[in-house]
Protein backbone atom coordinates (compact mmCIF):
# COMPACT_ATOMS: atom_id res chain seq x y z
CA UNK A 1 0.00 0.00 0.00
CA UNK A 2 1.09 3.60 -0.57
CA UNK A 3 0.16 4.62 2.95
CA UNK A 4 0.42 2.41 6.00
CA UNK A 5 -0.09 3.51 9.52
CA UNK A 6 -0.47 2.10 12.96
CA UNK A 7 -0.82 4.77 15.61
CA UNK A 8 -1.79 5.15 19.23
CA UNK A 9 -2.46 8.38 21.04
CA UNK A 10 -3.97 9.17 24.40
CA UNK A 11 -6.68 11.74 23.82
CA UNK A 12 -8.88 13.59 26.27
CA UNK A 13 -11.85 11.18 26.31
CA UNK A 14 -10.42 7.99 24.82
CA UNK A 15 -7.28 6.29 23.57
CA UNK A 16 -6.86 6.32 19.82
CA UNK A 17 -5.68 3.03 18.33
CA UNK A 18 -5.80 2.87 14.55
CA UNK A 19 -4.33 0.66 11.87
CA UNK A 20 -5.08 1.49 8.24
CA UNK A 21 -3.72 1.58 4.70
CA UNK A 22 -4.59 3.35 1.48
CA UNK A 23 -3.46 2.66 -2.08
CA UNK A 24 -2.56 5.17 -4.79
CA UNK A 25 -5.53 6.56 -6.69
CA UNK A 26 -7.99 5.47 -3.99
CA UNK A 27 -10.19 7.63 -1.85
CA UNK A 28 -10.52 6.47 1.71
CA UNK A 29 -13.36 8.20 3.50
CA UNK A 30 -13.04 8.45 7.26
CA UNK A 31 -16.49 8.75 8.72
CA UNK A 32 -17.91 8.83 12.20
CA UNK A 33 -19.37 11.08 14.83
CA UNK A 34 -17.72 14.39 15.66
CA UNK A 35 -14.92 14.15 18.17
CA UNK A 36 -14.10 10.58 17.22
CA UNK A 37 -10.50 11.24 16.22
CA UNK A 38 -10.79 11.70 12.44
CA UNK A 39 -9.25 15.16 12.35
CA UNK A 40 -6.55 14.08 14.82
CA UNK A 41 -5.61 11.27 12.46
CA UNK A 42 -5.44 13.59 9.45
CA UNK A 43 -3.30 16.04 11.42
CA UNK A 44 -0.94 13.19 12.29
CA UNK A 45 -0.62 12.36 8.61
CA UNK A 46 0.13 15.99 7.78
CA UNK A 47 2.74 16.14 10.54
CA UNK A 48 0.84 18.77 12.53
CA UNK A 49 0.39 16.42 15.46
CA UNK A 50 2.40 13.40 16.59
CA UNK A 51 1.09 10.04 17.81
CA UNK A 52 2.27 8.82 21.21
CA UNK A 53 3.49 5.65 19.57
CA UNK A 54 3.29 3.86 16.26
CA UNK A 55 4.57 4.12 12.73
CA UNK A 56 3.51 5.95 9.58
CA UNK A 57 5.09 5.03 6.27
CA UNK A 58 4.44 6.37 2.81
CA UNK A 59 5.78 4.44 -0.18
CA UNK A 60 8.36 2.86 2.12
CA UNK A 61 9.48 6.23 3.46
CA UNK A 62 9.10 6.52 7.24
CA UNK A 63 7.27 9.67 8.27
CA UNK A 64 6.86 8.72 11.89
CA UNK A 65 8.36 5.98 14.01
CA UNK A 66 8.19 6.28 17.77
CA UNK A 67 10.73 3.47 18.28
CA UNK A 68 13.35 5.14 16.06
CA UNK A 69 12.47 8.70 17.10
CA UNK A 70 11.54 9.72 13.55
CA UNK A 71 9.00 12.48 12.94
CA UNK A 72 9.27 14.08 9.51
CA UNK A 73 8.16 17.73 9.50
CA UNK A 74 5.01 18.83 7.63
CA UNK A 75 7.23 20.77 5.20
CA UNK A 76 8.97 17.59 4.06
CA UNK A 77 5.92 15.31 3.78
CA UNK A 78 4.52 17.21 0.78
CA UNK A 79 0.87 16.46 1.37
CA UNK A 80 -2.04 18.57 0.21
CA UNK A 81 -4.34 19.50 3.07
CA UNK A 82 -7.69 21.23 2.74
CA UNK A 83 -8.90 22.26 6.17
CA UNK A 84 -12.49 22.34 7.36
CA UNK A 85 -12.25 26.05 8.06
CA UNK A 86 -11.21 28.61 5.52
CA UNK A 87 -7.43 28.87 5.63
CA UNK A 88 -6.67 30.91 2.54
CA UNK A 89 -4.21 33.71 3.22
CA UNK A 90 -6.37 36.85 3.52
CA UNK A 91 -3.73 39.26 2.19
CA UNK A 92 -3.42 37.40 -1.11
CA UNK A 93 -5.86 37.14 -4.00
CA UNK A 94 -7.14 33.77 -5.22
CA UNK A 95 -4.40 33.37 -7.81
CA UNK A 96 -1.66 34.23 -5.32
CA UNK A 97 -3.19 31.78 -2.87
CA UNK A 98 -3.38 29.00 -5.43
CA UNK A 99 0.18 29.71 -6.57
CA UNK A 100 1.48 30.10 -2.99
CA UNK A 101 3.41 26.84 -3.03
CA UNK A 102 2.93 25.89 -6.66
CA UNK A 103 5.66 23.96 -8.42
CA UNK A 104 4.66 25.69 -11.66
CA UNK A 105 2.70 28.95 -11.39
CA UNK A 106 0.92 28.24 -14.68
CA UNK A 107 -0.59 25.14 -13.12
CA UNK A 108 -2.18 27.27 -10.42
CA UNK A 109 -3.86 29.32 -13.12
CA UNK A 110 -5.02 26.19 -14.94
CA UNK A 111 -6.43 24.73 -11.72
CA UNK A 112 -8.38 27.92 -10.99
CA UNK A 113 -9.90 27.66 -14.46
CA UNK A 114 -10.59 23.95 -14.02
CA UNK A 115 -12.48 24.64 -10.80
CA UNK A 116 -14.46 27.44 -12.44
CA UNK A 117 -12.98 30.34 -10.49
CA UNK A 118 -10.47 31.60 -13.06
CA UNK A 119 -12.49 34.79 -13.49
CA UNK A 120 -12.10 35.52 -9.74
CA UNK A 121 -8.33 35.19 -9.71
CA UNK A 122 -7.75 38.82 -8.70
CA UNK A 123 -10.31 38.78 -5.86
CA UNK A 124 -9.33 38.52 -2.21
CA UNK A 125 -10.79 35.53 -0.29
CA UNK A 126 -13.24 37.64 1.72
CA UNK A 127 -14.82 38.85 -1.52
CA UNK A 128 -15.83 35.40 -2.79
CA UNK A 129 -18.27 32.79 -1.52
CA UNK A 130 -17.38 29.92 0.82
CA UNK A 131 -17.60 27.43 -2.05
CA UNK A 132 -15.24 29.51 -4.18
CA UNK A 133 -12.82 29.76 -1.27
CA UNK A 134 -12.76 25.99 -0.80
CA UNK A 135 -12.28 25.51 -4.54
CA UNK A 136 -9.28 27.80 -4.27
CA UNK A 137 -8.03 25.84 -1.24
CA UNK A 138 -8.17 22.69 -3.36
CA UNK A 139 -6.22 24.47 -6.12
CA UNK A 140 -3.65 25.59 -3.53
CA UNK A 141 -3.23 22.03 -2.25
CA UNK A 142 -3.04 20.49 -5.72
CA UNK A 143 -0.69 23.10 -7.20
CA UNK A 144 1.98 21.88 -4.80
CA UNK A 145 1.83 18.52 -6.61
CA UNK A 146 1.17 16.64 -3.38
CA UNK A 147 1.98 12.99 -2.80
CA UNK A 148 -1.24 12.54 -0.84
CA UNK A 149 -4.38 14.64 -0.44
CA UNK A 150 -6.03 15.16 2.95
CA UNK A 151 -9.50 16.67 2.93
CA UNK A 152 -10.87 17.38 6.38
CA UNK A 153 -14.59 18.07 6.00
CA UNK A 154 -13.72 20.61 3.33
CA UNK A 155 -17.31 21.33 2.37
CA UNK A 156 -19.00 21.20 5.76
CA UNK A 157 -19.28 24.97 6.09
CA UNK A 158 -20.97 25.33 2.70
CA UNK A 159 -24.63 25.42 1.74
CA UNK A 160 -26.23 22.33 0.19
CA UNK A 161 -25.97 23.56 -3.41
CA UNK A 162 -22.29 24.43 -3.16
CA UNK A 163 -21.53 21.12 -1.43
CA UNK A 164 -23.25 19.13 -4.14
CA UNK A 165 -21.35 20.95 -6.90
CA UNK A 166 -18.01 20.51 -5.20
CA UNK A 167 -18.61 16.84 -4.46
CA UNK A 168 -19.24 16.21 -8.13
CA UNK A 169 -16.15 18.15 -9.15
CA UNK A 170 -14.08 16.23 -6.64
CA UNK A 171 -15.43 12.91 -7.88
CA UNK A 172 -14.45 13.79 -11.46
CA UNK A 173 -11.05 15.03 -10.33
CA UNK A 174 -10.40 11.86 -8.35
CA UNK A 175 -10.30 9.85 -11.58
CA UNK A 176 -7.11 11.63 -12.70
CA UNK A 177 -5.31 11.75 -9.36
CA UNK A 178 -2.85 8.94 -8.84
CA UNK A 179 -2.15 9.37 -5.14
CA UNK A 180 -4.09 8.39 -2.00
CA UNK A 181 -6.88 10.71 -0.90
CA UNK A 182 -8.20 10.70 2.64
CA UNK A 183 -11.52 12.43 3.04
CA UNK A 184 -13.05 13.17 6.43
CA UNK A 185 -16.78 13.60 6.78
CA UNK A 186 -19.64 12.79 9.12
CA UNK A 187 -22.10 12.74 6.23
CA UNK A 188 -22.93 9.18 5.13
CA UNK A 189 -24.39 10.38 1.81
CA UNK A 190 -21.17 12.20 0.98
CA UNK A 191 -19.14 9.15 1.94
CA UNK A 192 -21.21 6.80 -0.23
CA UNK A 193 -20.98 9.19 -3.17
CA UNK A 194 -17.23 9.73 -3.05
CA UNK A 195 -15.53 6.78 -1.42
CA UNK A 196 -13.63 3.84 -2.78
CA UNK A 197 -13.55 2.63 0.78
CA UNK A 198 -15.33 3.87 3.89
CA UNK A 199 -13.73 3.56 7.28
CA UNK A 200 -15.91 4.46 10.26
CA UNK A 201 -13.93 5.80 13.22
CA UNK A 202 -15.63 5.96 16.59
CA UNK A 203 -13.82 6.98 19.76
CA UNK A 204 -10.44 6.54 18.13
CA UNK A 205 -11.02 3.03 16.79
CA UNK A 206 -12.31 1.50 13.58
CA UNK A 207 -15.94 0.50 14.06
CA UNK A 208 -17.21 -1.11 10.86
CA UNK A 209 -20.75 -1.54 12.19
CA UNK A 210 -21.20 2.17 12.92
CA UNK A 211 -22.90 2.97 9.59
CA UNK A 212 -25.43 0.13 9.86
CA UNK A 213 -26.16 1.03 13.46
CA UNK A 214 -26.65 4.68 12.57
CA UNK A 215 -28.94 3.94 9.64
CA UNK A 216 -30.95 1.36 11.54
CA UNK A 217 -31.48 3.70 14.45
CA UNK A 218 -32.60 6.71 12.46
CA UNK A 219 -33.71 5.94 8.91
CA UNK A 220 -33.68 9.17 6.98
CA UNK A 221 -35.74 8.08 3.99
CA UNK A 222 -39.40 8.86 4.23
CA UNK A 223 -38.85 11.87 6.42
CA UNK A 224 -37.19 14.62 4.38
CA UNK A 225 -37.60 17.21 7.14
CA UNK A 226 -35.65 15.05 9.53
CA UNK A 227 -33.05 14.33 6.85
CA UNK A 228 -32.58 18.06 6.37
CA UNK A 229 -31.96 18.50 10.07
CA UNK A 230 -29.61 15.53 10.16
CA UNK A 231 -27.37 15.92 7.13
CA UNK A 232 -25.38 12.81 8.04
CA UNK A 233 -28.47 10.77 7.23
CA UNK A 234 -29.17 12.37 3.86
CA UNK A 235 -28.85 9.09 1.98
CA UNK A 236 -31.24 10.15 -0.74
CA UNK A 237 -28.34 11.91 -2.52
CA UNK B 1 13.04 78.62 18.22
CA UNK B 2 15.78 75.95 18.35
CA UNK B 3 15.46 74.26 14.96
CA UNK B 4 18.69 72.33 15.46
CA UNK B 5 17.27 70.46 18.46
CA UNK B 6 14.07 69.78 16.52
CA UNK B 7 16.19 68.25 13.76
CA UNK B 8 18.11 66.08 16.26
CA UNK B 9 14.77 64.96 17.75
CA UNK B 10 13.41 64.02 14.34
CA UNK B 11 16.62 62.20 13.39
CA UNK B 12 16.62 60.31 16.68
CA UNK B 13 12.96 59.31 16.35
CA UNK B 14 13.48 58.05 12.79
CA UNK B 15 16.64 56.08 13.66
CA UNK B 16 15.00 54.58 16.77
CA UNK B 17 11.89 53.60 14.83
CA UNK B 18 13.84 51.91 12.03
CA UNK B 19 16.12 50.00 14.41
CA UNK B 20 13.25 48.90 16.61
CA UNK B 21 11.12 47.71 13.72
CA UNK B 22 13.96 45.39 12.76
CA UNK B 23 14.82 44.24 16.29
CA UNK B 24 11.33 44.04 17.77
CA UNK B 25 9.68 41.93 15.05
CA UNK B 26 11.59 38.69 15.81
CA UNK B 27 11.36 39.37 19.56
CA UNK B 28 7.60 39.82 19.33
CA UNK B 29 7.35 36.67 17.20
CA UNK B 30 9.28 34.67 19.79
CA UNK B 31 7.06 35.97 22.58
CA UNK B 32 3.89 35.33 20.58
CA UNK B 33 4.61 31.84 19.28
CA UNK B 34 7.62 30.15 20.85
CA UNK B 35 7.92 28.33 24.13
CA UNK B 36 11.28 28.50 25.83
CA UNK B 37 12.53 28.36 29.40
CA UNK B 38 12.51 31.70 31.19
CA UNK B 39 10.08 33.23 28.69
CA UNK B 40 8.13 35.19 31.30
CA UNK B 41 11.37 36.51 32.83
CA UNK B 42 12.57 37.57 29.39
CA UNK B 43 9.27 39.25 28.60
CA UNK B 44 9.29 41.15 31.90
CA UNK B 45 12.84 42.30 31.14
CA UNK B 46 11.72 43.67 27.77
CA UNK B 47 8.85 45.58 29.38
CA UNK B 48 11.04 46.86 32.26
CA UNK B 49 11.66 50.32 30.68
CA UNK B 50 7.95 51.09 31.10
CA UNK B 51 8.19 50.54 34.86
CA UNK B 52 11.58 52.13 35.51
CA UNK B 53 12.02 55.87 36.05
CA UNK B 54 13.88 57.14 32.95
CA UNK B 55 16.65 58.61 35.08
CA UNK B 56 17.23 55.23 36.74
CA UNK B 57 17.50 53.62 33.34
CA UNK B 58 19.77 56.45 32.24
CA UNK B 59 21.97 55.88 35.26
CA UNK B 60 22.49 52.21 34.47
CA UNK B 61 23.16 53.08 30.84
CA UNK B 62 25.84 55.58 31.94
CA UNK B 63 27.43 52.80 33.96
CA UNK B 64 27.23 50.31 31.07
CA UNK B 65 28.34 52.76 28.38
CA UNK B 66 31.00 54.46 30.49
CA UNK B 67 34.72 53.70 30.06
CA UNK B 68 34.52 50.94 32.69
CA UNK B 69 31.18 49.49 31.62
CA UNK B 70 30.97 46.36 29.45
CA UNK B 71 29.39 48.20 26.50
CA UNK B 72 31.71 51.20 26.83
CA UNK B 73 34.83 49.02 26.99
CA UNK B 74 33.79 46.95 23.99
CA UNK B 75 32.89 50.08 22.01
CA UNK B 76 36.17 51.74 23.01
CA UNK B 77 38.18 48.70 21.93
CA UNK B 78 36.35 48.64 18.63
CA UNK B 79 36.32 52.32 17.71
CA UNK B 80 38.58 54.07 20.20
CA UNK B 81 35.73 56.42 21.10
CA UNK B 82 32.99 56.74 23.69
CA UNK B 83 29.24 56.29 23.40
CA UNK B 84 28.39 58.81 26.10
CA UNK B 85 27.47 62.29 24.86
CA UNK B 86 27.22 61.09 21.26
CA UNK B 87 24.24 60.71 18.94
CA UNK B 88 24.91 56.97 18.73
CA UNK B 89 24.76 56.78 22.52
CA UNK B 90 21.39 58.49 22.76
CA UNK B 91 20.12 56.39 19.84
CA UNK B 92 21.06 53.20 21.74
CA UNK B 93 19.42 54.57 24.89
CA UNK B 94 16.31 55.54 22.95
CA UNK B 95 16.07 52.07 21.41
CA UNK B 96 16.26 50.38 24.82
CA UNK B 97 13.87 52.90 26.33
CA UNK B 98 11.24 52.42 23.60
CA UNK B 99 11.53 48.68 23.08
CA UNK B 100 8.32 47.79 24.96
CA UNK B 101 6.34 50.16 22.74
CA UNK B 102 7.48 48.24 19.68
CA UNK B 103 7.25 44.70 21.03
CA UNK B 104 3.86 44.89 22.70
CA UNK B 105 1.70 45.98 19.70
CA UNK B 106 3.59 43.65 17.37
CA UNK B 107 3.11 40.71 19.71
CA UNK B 108 -0.61 41.51 19.97
CA UNK B 109 -0.88 41.71 16.18
CA UNK B 110 0.97 38.42 15.68
CA UNK B 111 -1.24 36.68 18.24
CA UNK B 112 -4.35 37.77 16.35
CA UNK B 113 -3.33 35.70 13.34
CA UNK B 114 -5.32 32.50 13.04
CA UNK B 115 -2.90 29.67 13.94
CA UNK B 116 -4.48 27.55 11.20
CA UNK B 117 -2.96 29.92 8.63
CA UNK B 118 0.46 29.06 10.01
CA UNK B 119 -0.37 25.36 9.98
CA UNK B 120 -1.45 25.69 6.36
CA UNK B 121 1.80 27.49 5.58
CA UNK B 122 3.86 24.69 7.15
CA UNK B 123 1.90 22.01 5.26
CA UNK B 124 2.56 24.02 2.10
CA UNK B 125 6.27 23.69 2.79
CA UNK B 126 7.16 27.02 4.39
CA UNK B 127 9.77 27.08 7.11
CA UNK B 128 9.03 29.06 10.29
CA UNK B 129 11.05 32.04 9.08
CA UNK B 130 9.48 31.96 5.61
CA UNK B 131 6.00 31.80 7.17
CA UNK B 132 6.94 34.80 9.31
CA UNK B 133 7.87 36.82 6.25
CA UNK B 134 5.15 35.60 3.89
CA UNK B 135 2.21 35.16 6.25
CA UNK B 136 2.75 36.77 9.66
CA UNK B 137 4.18 40.13 8.61
CA UNK B 138 1.70 40.94 5.83
CA UNK B 139 -1.23 40.06 8.09
CA UNK B 140 0.08 42.19 10.96
CA UNK B 141 0.57 45.40 9.01
CA UNK B 142 -1.69 47.50 11.24
CA UNK B 143 0.08 46.30 14.40
CA UNK B 144 3.48 47.02 12.89
CA UNK B 145 2.46 50.52 11.81
CA UNK B 146 0.97 51.13 15.27
CA UNK B 147 4.26 50.00 16.83
CA UNK B 148 6.23 52.32 14.55
CA UNK B 149 4.03 55.30 15.44
CA UNK B 150 4.18 54.61 19.18
CA UNK B 151 7.96 54.26 19.08
CA UNK B 152 8.28 57.44 17.03
CA UNK B 153 6.13 59.41 19.50
CA UNK B 154 7.84 57.91 22.51
CA UNK B 155 11.25 58.84 21.08
CA UNK B 156 10.13 62.38 20.38
CA UNK B 157 9.03 62.77 23.99
CA UNK B 158 12.06 61.12 25.65
CA UNK B 159 13.89 63.31 28.13
CA UNK B 160 15.30 61.75 31.31
CA UNK B 161 17.16 58.87 29.75
CA UNK B 162 18.60 61.07 27.00
CA UNK B 163 19.88 63.85 29.24
CA UNK B 164 21.57 61.24 31.42
CA UNK B 165 23.32 59.49 28.54
CA UNK B 166 23.83 62.35 26.11
CA UNK B 167 23.75 65.53 28.11
CA UNK B 168 22.92 68.57 26.00
CA UNK B 169 25.39 68.91 23.15
CA UNK B 170 23.82 71.26 20.55
CA UNK B 171 23.33 69.57 17.20
CA UNK B 172 24.41 66.21 18.61
CA UNK B 173 22.43 65.15 21.68
CA UNK B 174 20.31 68.17 22.50
CA UNK B 175 16.79 67.12 21.57
CA UNK B 176 13.69 69.33 21.61
CA UNK B 177 12.48 68.16 25.04
CA UNK B 178 15.85 69.17 26.52
CA UNK B 179 15.72 72.49 24.64
CA UNK B 180 12.27 73.20 26.16
CA UNK B 181 13.60 72.38 29.62
CA UNK B 182 16.63 74.65 29.15
CA UNK B 183 14.48 77.47 27.76
CA UNK B 184 12.24 77.31 30.82
CA UNK B 185 15.29 77.26 33.09
CA UNK B 186 16.52 80.39 31.30
CA UNK B 187 13.05 81.97 31.73
CA UNK B 188 12.71 82.11 27.94
CA UNK B 189 9.01 81.16 27.93
CA UNK B 190 8.43 82.30 24.36
CA UNK B 191 10.90 79.76 22.91
CA UNK B 192 9.67 77.07 25.33
CA UNK B 193 6.06 77.79 24.31
CA UNK B 194 6.77 77.72 20.58
CA UNK B 195 8.72 74.47 20.79
CA UNK B 196 6.12 72.86 23.03
CA UNK B 197 3.44 73.86 20.55
CA UNK B 198 5.22 71.83 17.85
CA UNK B 199 4.69 68.63 19.84
CA UNK B 200 0.95 68.82 20.36
CA UNK B 201 -0.41 68.60 16.78
CA UNK B 202 2.19 66.00 15.77
CA UNK B 203 1.55 63.78 18.79
CA UNK B 204 -2.21 64.16 18.54
CA UNK B 205 -2.32 63.36 14.82
CA UNK B 206 -0.18 60.27 15.25
CA UNK B 207 -2.25 59.01 18.18
CA UNK B 208 -5.41 59.45 16.12
CA UNK B 209 -3.76 57.35 13.44
CA UNK B 210 -2.93 54.60 15.97
CA UNK B 211 -6.54 54.57 17.17
CA UNK B 212 -7.72 54.39 13.59
CA UNK B 213 -5.42 51.46 12.87
CA UNK B 214 -6.56 49.61 15.99
CA UNK B 215 -10.17 50.19 15.02
CA UNK B 216 -9.56 48.98 11.47
CA UNK B 217 -7.84 45.81 12.61
CA UNK B 218 -10.69 45.10 15.05
CA UNK B 219 -13.33 45.27 12.35
CA UNK B 220 -11.13 43.62 9.75
CA UNK B 221 -10.57 40.45 11.77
Amino acid sequence: MALDLRVRKRLHYFDMDLDLSCADGRMLVLIGPSGGGKTTLVRMLAGLSAPDEGRITFHGETWFDSDRGINVTPQKRRVGYVFQEFTLFPHLNLYENAAFAAVDKKEADQLLTLFGIGHLRRRKPHLVSGGERQRCALCQALARRPRMLLLDEPFSALDVGARRGLREELKSLKKVLDFPILYVTHDIGEALFLADEILPIVDGRIDREWIQRTIAREPATGNPARAAREPRLALAY
Amino acid sequence: MDFLSLWVTLKLAIVTTIILLIIAAPLAYALAYLRFPGKSLFEALIYLPIALPPTVMGFYLIIAMGPHGFIGRAWGALTGGSLLFTFLGIAAASVLYSIPFAVQPMKAAFQKIDPRLLENASVLGLSRSAAFIRVVLPNSASGIVAAAILVFLHSIGAFGVLIMVGGSVPGVTKVASIAVYEAVEAMDYRTAGLMSLCFIPISYAFLLLVNRLNGDSKYGS
